[in-house]
């Protein structure tokens, strides 16, 4: 991409790098976490995702000026948010965005009468009618392609893959009309498709059922990716991604669903190519997104203990990546770990890999590490499934390993 | 009236009797609107649904407009022809010569707010819909002013204000897409219809089922066109399809079988075909024609068909010569008068390929336009943040 282009241009100006602070190491500080932190609860329904910190440090504060310039006006506790499940919020976001613009439609396999295989678009049906909450058949290619066409002509739909890794069906819809449609007709059609579901590895699901497929959309030009992880940010970005004049391939997690987080109730909307800083630290930058983020996270604790000081980074826009947010991290720490449920082969992880060696190679002190899900089809066995993907435990380790 | 009907086809003995000159003569005769019937060439075959009558409604102009229109069509892609042999077209270049009719008679049951979706063989269908010769040409040479600014090429050729919505170059794709387009069209209650053109080779493609099960079970005003030219690139159609009668594969919508040759049924089955769309839900329209080139300039056509197959349908089916007969036969013409019609037409297109030939090629800059659309949320920014972010509406 051009972006990235300019950055490199950028990064090779500068050529300081700082030798590691062992002094830093020793101290467990937490002094970089800024002023105004919150801290939400959120309770997973499975106790090793439990733990999640969020810190609402990096939106664009356009977007949230409102809610918090309200907040300190009327200085009323009246709307300090209500909590709900991230498929909930997943609802509200859409809700919401249906009521606003009579253009955007749902269409997926059960999102009508039977409410959605995971529940988000339960109760849409009632409320707007069949026409625009459309119940397909099982034709992936046909109704991905049906709502491409009708994005040409001005509606807006939010396509549903029951789990993405049915997608793989559309993939010629995916790639030739919905991402170069823009391009090949001079700027004369444009595409605004949502196209999202429930994708990665779940709970014995099984290989096909376990597809991750950010790795073989992130080639196809001209469409947007972006993961979310809580239901703060499951909400904000559904409604980026329906208002968004770009097709946007949302991903959710299978296992994210039952994420309980307050959200405020002023509505808000997250930018669809930042990312957003979990934890602030000094010594070393993990990059995650989706389900990982909670392993990276669970690492974080013990890693503190330990007496480390990650900067644990969810990169939620996994198409364009926001090199920016990314970039500022690597020129503090120096240190870069990915942490992703992709395979390692041709995944997210090694395009991020590569962009940040482009962009920042002077910046690192030690090689990029990618922790990634191994190469293989996901087996049933609970055990080896749980194998297949990266551990809290791996994390720590590596970490330990690229602060050597 | 009654006078010209006893002239013929001489020129010398027409002057006397009209009293009156050669040009005031073609001008009286061109804008004669009075209704015409001709009937079709064969009767329509049917499934599942009534055939409409043989006797098709047209008048004087509309035939000539048939004639010029089909000339401009004929005449633009031989003069691809012999650019692509130029190397002035590159990469896949398919021609529609032999098929014009079928572009033609829609356009004339049809209106601008009825939308068409057709192939990559869409040089003609996008000249139907009002795209111009230099857009068309610019485009195929790659330039700057063509229809996609020279991004698209051959086989993406659209026109968004005219409802073409292309342009598509894998066999197939198009369909669900025209399901689509129906389906926009019924929730924005348009009154209008979307005609989805394919080939007799994409007939046999999964998402094409899959869009006609949709299309039939919400009521789609879609009208899938099956342009059966018999042959999918070097295969016949005996040896690709078990059951070549495309207009029954519908099994449960309605077909219709029409001789894509003659511009008058094309017509007829078109606006049949709307009534049905707009009450009905999908029907589908099987056009029997035939290509004279090969699929692509890559193909020289006659490896799996011999040429004298291709000269005889040329001699006995041509829709231009069929509308030119027609026309003499009902005296809206002489043949002097049709062949100046065929120069103009043809200098019109030398002026245009001229034109497209001066045309700049696009800037390097274009290679990064158009990938995303600015707007709220989708500015993208690099490491350098140069680029301004959107606000919020």
């Amino acid at each position: 991409m051009s972006a990235i282009i300019r950055g490199a241009g950028a990064a090779t100006a500068l050529s300081t790098f700082n030798p590691v602070d062992s002094k830093k190491l020793a101290a467990p500080s937490r002094t970089n976490l800024p002023a105004r932190s919150k801290r939400y609860i959120v309770a997973g329904s499975d106790a090793s995702k439990s733990f999640g910190s969020g810190l609402r440090v990096r939106h664009s504060q356009k977007l949230i000026a409102n809610a918090v310039a309200t907040k300190a006006d009327t200085s009323v506790t009246t709307g300090t948010g209500h909590e709900l499940l991230l498929y909930e919020a997943l609802q509200e976001g859409l809700e919401e965005e249906m009521d606003r613009d009579p253009h955007v439609c749902v269409m997926g396999e059960d999102v009508g009468h039977y409410g959605g295989s995971y529940k988000v678009t339960k109760g849409l049906a009632d409320k707007f009618g069949d026409l625009r909450v459309l119940d397909t058949p099982i034709c992936e290619n046909a109704f991905t392609g049906m709502g491409i066409g009708a994005a040409m002509t001005g509606l807006r739909p939010v396509i549903e893959g029951m789990n993405m890794g049915f997608l793989l069906l559309a993939f010629n819809q995916i790639s030739n009309n919905c991402g170069m449609l823009h391009y090949t007709s001079g700027g004369q059609f444009t595409i605004p498709v949502v196209i999202r579901g429930p994708g990665g590895v779940g709970r014995q699901l099984g290989a096909e059922h376990s597809q991750r497929l950010e790795s073989y959309f992130q080639s196809i030009p001209g469409i947007q990716m972006v993961a979310c992880s809580t239901p703060y940010n499951a909400k904000g970005l559904m409604k980026a991604a329906i208002r968004s004049e770009n097709p946007v391939i949302l991903f959710e997690h299978v296992l994210l669903y039952n994420l309980k987080e307050k959200i405020p109730d002023e509505e808000y909307i997250c930018n669809l190519e930042e990312a957003e800083m979990v934890r602030p630290g000094e010594h070393i930058t993990i990059l995650t997104y989706s389900r990982m983020r909670y392993h990276v996270m669970q690492a974080a604790k013990t890693l503190v203990n330990k007496g480390y000081d990650p900067e644990v980074i969810d990169i939620r826009s996994l198409k364009p990546f926001d090199l920016y947010t990314i970039g500022n991290s690597v020129k503090k720490t120096h240190r870069v770990l990915i942490v992703e449920e992709c395979m390692r082969t041709g995944g997210i992880g090694a395009s991020l890999t590569a962009a940040i060696n482009e962009n920042f190679h002077d910046y690192l002190d030690a090689p990029v590490m990618c922790l990634s899900s191994q190469d293989v089809p996901t087996p049933y066995a609970g055990t080896l499934e749980e194998w297949t993907v990266v551990q809290p435990a791996q994390i720590v380790t590596a970490v330990e390993q690229l602060c050597q | 009236m009654a006078l010209s009907r006893l002239s013929s086809r001489s020129n010398i003995l027409l002057q006397p009797f009209a009293a009156a000159s050669p040009a005031a003569l073609r001008r009286q005769i061109s804008t004669d609107t009075s209704p015409l019937t001709v009937e079709t060439s064969v009767p329509f075959t049917s499934h599942l649904c009534e055939a409409p009558s043989r006797a098709v409604e047209t008048s004087s102009k509309e035939l000539l407009s048939f004639f010029h229109d089909m000339t401009l069509m004929r005449r633009m892609e031989i003069a691809a022809d012999s650019l692509y042999k130029a190397k002035l077209i590159r990469g896949f270049c398919h021609l529609y010569d032999g098929q014009e009719a079928v572009a033609i008679g829609m356009e004339a049951a049809i209106t601008k707010k009825d939308a068409i979706i057709t192939s990559y063989r869409d040089h003609c269908t996008f000249l139907g819909r009002g795209g111009g010769l230099f857009e068309a040409f610019s485009e195929l040479m790659g330039r700057k002013t063509g229809c996609s600014n020279g991004k698209g090429g051959s086989m993406h050729f659209y026109k968004k204000d005219a409802s073409f919505y292309g342009g598509h170059g894998i066999v197939g794709a198009q369909a669900p897409l025209g399901c689509g387009l129906a389906f926009a069209q019924k929730y924005s209650k348009d009154e209008a219809v979307t005609f989805t053109l394919y080939g007799d080779g994409a007939a046999n493609q999964g998402q094409l089922f899959e869009a006609l099960n949709i299309a039939a079970l919400w009521d789609l005003p879609a009208v899938l066109v099956c342009e059966n030219n018999h042959y999918g690139m070097g295969t016949a159609e005996w040896r690709s399809a078990k059951s070549p009668a495309y207009f029954k594969r519908g099994d449960y919508v309605p077909g219709l079988k029409v001789d894509g040759m003659d511009a008058l049924a094309v017509k007829q089955a078109c606006k049949f075909a709307k009534e049905h769309a707009l009450k009905n839900g999908p029907i589908i329209l099987e056009m029997d024609t035939y290509r004279y080139h090969g699929h692509s300039m890559s193909d020289p056509g006659s490896t799996y068909r011999t040429r004298d197959e291709i000269s005889g349908v040329r001699q006995v089916r041509d829709p231009i010569d069929r509308v030119r007969k027609l026309i003499i036969s009902h005296d809206i013409a002489t043949e002097k008068e049709l062949k100046d019609m065929e120069k103009e037409v043809r200098k019109e297109v030398d002026a245009a390929v001229a034109q497209a030939k001066e045309s700049p090629i696009p800037e390097s800059s274009e290679l990064f336009t158009n990938i995303y659309v600015k707007g709220f949320g989708s500015e993208s920014f690099g490491a350098d943040r140069k680029e301004l972010r959107a606000t919020l509406p």
